[in-house]
């Protein structure tokens, strides 16, 4: 907490305007994205009904997709794997993308020599490693969880490699007049200072995680909620339970960027964000 | 002049300039001395090159010619006991005002640290803002924030590359009051480059007053002014004239060079 209040610009020049409503308030934040998703549901609901679809699900027929599955206890548990292997996956990724891309923006010659090859592979699809990764590691936890390493170690790096080089050149002379030694620049000075870039690298990485297993599911295992959708698709074209298992993806992965988003108000970051919200 | 502590020796520098061209030099053949204890100010026009020099003499690049000695001993680097204050502000805005003031004082007992930390927020009066993040502080205040940092390291000179730059009419003045009495409080050497004149002759026992590109020194003004120093007296304006005259620069608005300026009236 800080002992300064926070200074309102806007209200300090002038009164608010009157009847002008509040855009942080309740209209804003659960009514209008309410009402959007009430239309949304219903041209859903219209549109299922007028074309007569025999398989194409109601969002009502989803709920009851959704309450069977958690019936048959298999929802939680797929939901589970799917966490499970993301977690483990973006965890590898994060411990050595920081690091990586510490040390890669900090040295010249060591960016040379290691940026082309980070290039070359950042734009191969975490899908196209399908394949290497069933033969290296069979049907296993093991291969969607070297997918989703795969897929979110680059650009982790990559926003951390940027984030040093674009770090303000004054704090490094401030630290370098105080002789810090290597260790402590590091642990004091830039990785404090680039904190902020590297949860916005980690927030889109976790998205791009959550998108590949899925995708990692449908081929490399037989759990999660990609497989539940290919299975639920294959065994009896169960297009409810495929649309339940795309709605919980949507649902879990608006927690898990909630969840991340959480990091940007903690007070040894908020500098940099608190002059854009 | 007491024994020098920063001797600056024919220092030149000359900049490869970018895409064609000539390069450019910025500095030539400068040389002066700083006594301990000393404020001195440096003033010239806008990218004359004081900055530069500035930053040379505190280790964070190198002359292409001459040296620089502090305390006897040619400066290779920037050192912990001359704390560099920067005109876009250094402050750590990851850390609260009381850490960013402690940075310097890792290898201090707890205790100790916490007392010289009080000590220095009192003196730059930011006392009840310890864990404020310098984000939620007024340009001003983060000013403060860096002097005192600098302050708690105890280092024997601090340079300052117009610290007050960014800020208003009004803080700047405050700024400089507080500056005058804290280096009365700790007789700090301060080498402060600036490129208003007034601020130098507010601040300063001694300004060198440098030419336009390449830069040499033109003048080396002392000012024997008593402080608090009284911004109408005359000695003030004849020095204050005296510098404008230096700088070849007009004391009229709208004149492009006073023919009678050591005369002139304001």
């Amino acid at each position: 907490m800080s002992v300064v209040p926070a200074e309102k610009k806007t209200t300090a020049i002038r009164p608010t305007p009157p009847k002008k409503a509040n855009p942080r308030g309740a209209l804003g934040v659960y009514l209008r994205p309410a009402l959007v998703g009430l239309i949304f549901l219903l041209s859903w609901d219209v549109g299922v009904r007028w074309m007569h679809s025999d398989i194409f699900p109601t969002p009502f027929d989803v709920v009851k997709g959704v309450w069977e599955l958690a019936q048959a206890g298999l929802l939680l548990k797929y939901i589970v794997a799917s966490l499970f292997r993301v977690s483990i996956g973006f965890a590898l990724a994060t411990l050595v993308g920081v690091p990586l891309g510490l040390v890669l923006g900090w040295s010249i010659p060591a960016f040379q020599a290691f940026n082309p090859l980070i290039q070359i592979f950042r734009p191969i699809s975490p899908i196209a490693w399908i394949p290497l990764a069933i033969l290296w590691f069979g049907i296993s936890d093991a291969a969607p969880i070297f997918l989703i390493f795969l897929a979110s170690v680059f650009p982790i790096a990559v926003s951390t490699i940027s984030a040093v080089r674009n770090m303000q050149p004054v704090y490094l002379r401030a630290a370098r007049n105080f002789e810090l030694s290597r260790a402590e620049l590091f642990r004091r000075v830039i990785f404090p200072a680039c904190l902020p870039q590297i949860i916005t690298g980690l927030r889109i990485s976790l998205g791009i995680a959550w998108l590949v297993v899925v995708a990692a599911e449908m081929i490399a295992v037989n759990s999660g909620l990609g497989y539940l959708i290919i299975d639920a698709r294959n065994a009896g074209k169960r297009y409810d339970l495929v649309v339940a298992g795309m709605a919980m993806i949507g649902l879990i992965g608006l927690g898990l960027d909630l969840l991340v988003r959480r990091l940007e108000h903690f007070d040894e970051v908020r500098w940099m964000y608190a002059h854009r919200r | 002049m007491t024994r020098p502590i920063i001797s600056i020796r024919n220092v030149g520098m000359t900049y490869p300039f970018k895409g064609k061209g000539q390069p450019l030099t910025v500095l030539e053949n400068v040389s002066a001395e700083i006594a301990a204890g000393e404020f001195v100010c440096i003033v010239g026009p806008s990218g004359c090159g004081k900055s530069t020099l500035l930053n040379i003499v505190g280790g964070f690049i190198f002359p292409d010619s001459g040296e620089v000695l502090v305390e006897g001993e040619r400066v290779t680097g920037p050192d912990r006991r001359r704390i560099f204050v920067f005109q876009e502000n250094g402050v750590f805005p990851w850390l609260t005002v009381e850490d960013n003031i402690g940075f310097g004082l890792r290898r201090r007992a707890a205790d100790e640290r916490e007392k010289i930390v009080h000590h220095y927020i009192a003196m730059v009066g930011l006392t009840g803002f310890e864990q404020a993040y310098p984000h939620e502080l007024s340009g001003g205040m983060r000013q403060r924030v860096e002097i005192a940092r600098a302050l708690s390291a105890n280092p024997d000179i601090i340079y300052m590359d117009e610290p007050f730059g960014a800020l208003d009419f009004i803080s700047r003045l405050k700024m400089r009051g507080d500056l005058v009495r804290i280096w009365n409080a700790e007789k700090k050497t301060i080498l402060f480059v600036t490129h208003d004149i007034e601020e130098a002759v507010q601040l300063a026992d001694r300004v060198i007053v440098m030419s336009t590109r390449p830069a040499t020194i033109k003048e080396d003004i002392r000012i024997d002014l008593p402080r608090p120093r009284d911004l109408d007296s005359r000695g003030y304006l004849e020095l204050r004239d005296r510098i404008f005259h230096a700088m070849g620069m007009s004391l009229r608005i709208g004149e492009e060079e006073s023919p009678r300026l050591g005369t002139a009236a304001v």
